[in-house]
């Protein structure tokens, strides 16, 4: 990255602008779905897909992950994983309780 | 001021981390020693002089060698002492506190919250990581520093402020934290105002640690010298470098609790206050909905990988110890690092066995009892490599090889001991149990303090150019070997007779204790005797910078690894060349070499 | 004494030090704000009943707040490309707008809390609000940071781009890397407090 080359750089650019309009796009997307009023379950699912969308693409293009070096990429995997162990498992154990 | 106080330098940090851990742990153990005498004698004066004139007589002692070698940073640890001295006598002479001069519950319960969180956030994993990792790692990965000294600057001041948030609790009205170093709701969130400052505290703490992990993998990982390839890194950094990703990745949990507790305390928030809940006949007028459990997951979270952090640096430490003193590699060395590996990834996911009791259902039992079974499979291959590394060995039973050698079988008990609370039917038995506290004080005691003494005693000749006396270190090895079993193999005992823990009484007022009640005077005995085998440690450590015998050489251990290669002291930037690595950290009694050892930089 | 890698990246991880530093604390970060996450999900499971946030929450301003932020994360990465491109005058025009729109997000979020504390409605309301307050709160005090951070980096800290342009931009790139985390944060805590 350091050393990339102003024809690159101003691909990059190219690039943050598609990011930006779509990332507006699915705001109202978001906004306007939550107008719908669907039950929980299917508003959860929905706006939490299109978040995950929105901020992949702000991780992938402005934070440049999509072409990081594998020592971070396997960093944040592993935080992903305990970051899910503890929203789950405590999910679980409310679930889960004798009596 | 700029050059030492506010040292950028990883070594006077690091020597900044010690003092600071040291004079901690001297004052968690002052306070365990003044519960320790109300469990023998409920009822006793306490002899308030005593207690106050230990540290006190410590703290001239120390300001007369200060002044007979002239050495300012001495004097100022006897001046701390004395400090410790003046905090024991205020509170001992607080009629409040000591009616009579016996020990209020309230105080009882305060000064075993404090004793927790002092000996485990201000004490061992300061001196561990802070103290050991500061000044080794960057020496043993050959850089001139950690990769960022300004922040490893601000991690010390930072932990240091959260000692004294901490400290200063102790003067508030309602005194210190109360609630267990756990600090559980409903009970913490309605305690006395020494909590919200013990949450401050905790923020200043965990700050301090998020900023020191980052120091130490980024140093492991980018400032390795040429040739250092991961797998010749001596296991010390393996371990430093597990431990700071725990310390990374599970504080955040607790900073997050943290806060959800200080908005309960100060906000009128409930996120841990269960609707209805009922407080000296009094409903509480809070809005309700909250989750005791919520705080139990967030605490653990971090707190069970927390353990992992307490005996991983120890048991890097045992591990160069025992390479050096055997004149062997270690044994199984791969073995060791993949197990270490696998060991912090699965602290993370065992939590919940410390929450067996709460109600759980069999399915989410299930899964914590059987990752806690798994966990234990890498601890076990690591203890017995350290163990097999002994085979075949030319052992040198120096001090340091003493202690590291103690702490394999007291290791050993403190990890078999923890089975039976992995284990949800037994543990329905032993939870909150003197069992309890037996188990983890094995590991901690005899276990990581062993190996920090180990790590004292070795490096001490590289810090300071002169040796600790051998007389002395024996006397403080055995005595605190023989008081140290003393004080918690009693608690094995009470706690299999059902004894439960944090008990102001020690149990007097239940007929199923009435058996084991005994061992109250003898646990105490062990405690007060165990202090007295510390003041050998204490004057042999600050005899020993002006008068101790002086090293003959750079390497006086004749060990392999890069912090031993360079001059003593390591001068500000440690190495005069760069050095460059031709072979793994163990190259002892190499077949076909001269010497018996082969330091890792040498063509 | 020189600390390697400060500037140039290590050959055999591709890294300078400042780059893996950012990402580890953004980790750590991630935790954090997931414990937040995590304890927001278990309390609103358990509850016998809670709000649809658009009942209690102005969803128009929160929707204008997300515009505002997007924006600065673009004009945050723009203004670290103009650094690429060796032009400061793009970088401070960029970096300037970024520093602004976050004082605006903050702004609206003032505006936002005090309409709440104006009718009374504070932290300790109900279990919704509580969350509300706390998650938004410790995100508007990252957001603080921030701006602190950019702030100097576009006044007193800019004068390294005379002496070490490298170094410098690498400074932003960090700087970036941590801007674009908060925005990241706020792309799911708006949806999850107000359109659920």
């Amino acid at each position: 990255m350091e050393h990339a080359s102003p024809e690159a750089i101003k691909k990059h650019v190219r690039t943050y602008v598609i990011v930006f309009v779509s990332l507006m796009a699915l705001t109202v997307i978001t906004v306007a779905i939550s107008y719908l009023h669907l039950d929980v379950t299917a508003a959860v699912i929905v706006a939490m897909f299109i978040a995950t969308i929105k901020g992949s693409l702000v991780a992938s293009y402005f934070m440049h992950l999509i072409s990081e070096k594998k020592l971070i990429v396997l960093a944040l995997i592993l935080t992903a994983v305990f970051f899910i162990a503890l929203m789950a498992l405590p999910l679980l154990g409310y679930h889960d309780t004798i009596g | 001021m700029r050059t030492y106080v506010f040292s950028q330098d990883h070594k006077i940090i690091g020597l900044q981390y010690m003092m600071t851990a040291l004079l901690f742990l001297f004052l968690g153990f002052t306070l365990m020693l003044l519960m320790r005498w109300q469990l023998a004698y409920p009822g006793l004066a306490i002899p308030g002089e005593a207690f106050a004139l230990t540290p006190g007589i410590l703290g001239l002692i120390a300001l007369l060698i200060s002044l007979i070698s002239k050495r300012k940073l001495t004097g100022l640890v006897g001046v701390l002492f004395l400090g410790i001295a003046g905090l024991v006598w205020y509170l001992v002479s607080d009629e409040t506190l000591f009616p009579e001069g016996v020990m209020v519950p309230e105080l009882y319960n305060s000064f075993g919250a404090m004793h927790g969180t002092i000996m485990v956030f201000l004490g061992v994993v300061p001196l561990a990581v802070g103290a050991f990792g500061n000044y080794v790692v960057p020496l043993q990965v050959g850089a001139p520093d950690m990769a960022f000294p300004k922040l490893n600057m601000i991690s010390y001041w930072t932990y240091f402020m959260g000692g004294v948030v901490m400290l200063s609790s102790f003067f508030l009205p309602g005194g210190a934290a109360n609630s267990g170093w756990t600090s559980y709701p409903p009970l913490s969130d309605i305690a006395t105002v020494g909590q919200t400052v013990w949450l401050f505290g905790m923020v200043f703490l965990i700050t301090s640690s998020l900023l020191g992990s980052v120091n130490f993998i980024v140093t492991i990982v980018q400032l390795r010298a040429n040739g250092l390839t991961f797998m010749r890194l001596p296991f010390f950094v393996w371990a430093q470098f597990v431990t700071s990703f725990l310390l990374l990745l599970a504080f955040p949990p607790l900073e997050a609790a943290g806060i959800l507790q200080l908005m309960d305390r100060l906000a009128g928030t409930s996120f841990f206050l269960p609707s209805g809940l009922v407080i000296s006949g009094q409903q509480l007028d809070v809005s309700g909905g909250g989750s005791p459990l919520l705080w139990q997951h967030l605490f653990w979270f971090l707190a069970h990988p927390e353990v992992y952090v307490l005996i991983l640096p120890a048991m890097g430490i045992v591990g160069e110890v025992i390479a050096n003193n055997t004149r062997k590699p270690l044994w199984g060395y791969r073995s060791i690092v993949y197990a270490t590996i696998f060991l912090g990834f699965m602290s993370f996911i065992v939590w919940a066995h410390h929450m067996f009791m709460t109600g759980m259902g069999t399915v989410i039992s299930t899964f914590f009892q059987t990752t806690t079974m798994i966990i234990s499979i890498p601890s076990v291959i690591i203890l017995t490599a350290l163990v097999l590394s002994l085979y075949g060995g030319s052992i040198r039973f120096t001090t340091p090889m003493l202690f590291a050698l103690a702490f394999l079988p007291m290791f050993a008990i403190g990890g078999l001991t923890g089975l039976p609370l992995g284990l949800a039917p037994s543990d329905i038995h032993l939870h909150d149990t003197y069992y309890v506290i037996g188990h983890f004080h094995y590991v901690v005691a005899p276990g990581t303090i062993f190996a920090l003494f180990a790590g004292l005693y070795y490096w001490y000749p590289k810090v300071t150019g002169k040796m600790m006396g051998e007389g002395l270190g024996r006397i403080h090895f055995w005595g605190s070997l023989v008081c140290m079993n003393g004080i918690f193999f009693p608690m094995l005992i009470q706690g299999l007779a059902g004894v439960s823990r944090r008990l102001y009484d020690g149990g007097a007022q239940y007929s199923h204790a009435q058996s084991v009640l005994q061992w109250n005077e003898v646990m105490s005995i062990s405690a007060f005797a165990l202090a007295a085998f510390q003041i050998p440690f204490l004057i042999n450590f600050f005899w020993s910078i002006k008068k101790g015998k002086k090293v003959e050489s750079d390497n006086p251990w004749e060990a392999t690894t890069l912090e031993w290669q360079t001059p003593t002291p390591p001068p500000h930037g440690n190495f005069t060349t760069i050095p460059e690595v031709f072979r793994g950290p163990y190259e002892y009694s190499t077949p076909g070499s001269s010497k018996d050892f082969t330091p890792q930089n040498v063509r | 004494m020189q600390i390697p890698f400060t500037v140039a990246a290590r050959p055999d991880t591709g890294l300078h030090n400042a780059k893996l530093g950012i990402w580890l604390f953004l980790a750590s970060e991630v935790m954090l704000f997931g414990a937040l996450f995590s304890s927001y999900i278990l309390l609103r499971v358990a509850a016998p009943e809670w709000p649809h946030g658009s009942t209690l929450l102005n969803v128009p301003l929160a929707t204008l707040n997300t515009v505002i932020l997007i924006s600065s994360s673009v004009t945050m990465v723009m203004s670290w490309a103009s650094l690429m491109l060796k032009d400061f005058a793009k970088y401070k025009h960029y970096m300037g707008l970024t520093i602004l729109c976050g004082l605006l997000f903050l702004l609206v979020k003032g505006f936002e809390y005090g309409a709440k504390f104006s009718h009374g409605i504070m932290p300790g309301e109900d279990l919704f609000y509580a969350t509300y307050f706390t998650l938004t709160g410790l995100h508007g005090l990252h957001v603080v940071g921030g701006i602190v951070v950019n702030f100097y980096f576009w006044g007193p800290g800019s004068k390294m781009w005379q002496t070490e342009p490298q170094r410098f931009t690498n400074r932003i790139e960090v700087a970036g890397l941590y801007w674009h985390f908060v925005d990241l944060v706020w792309i799911f805590l708006f949806p999850t407090l107000y359109l659920l």
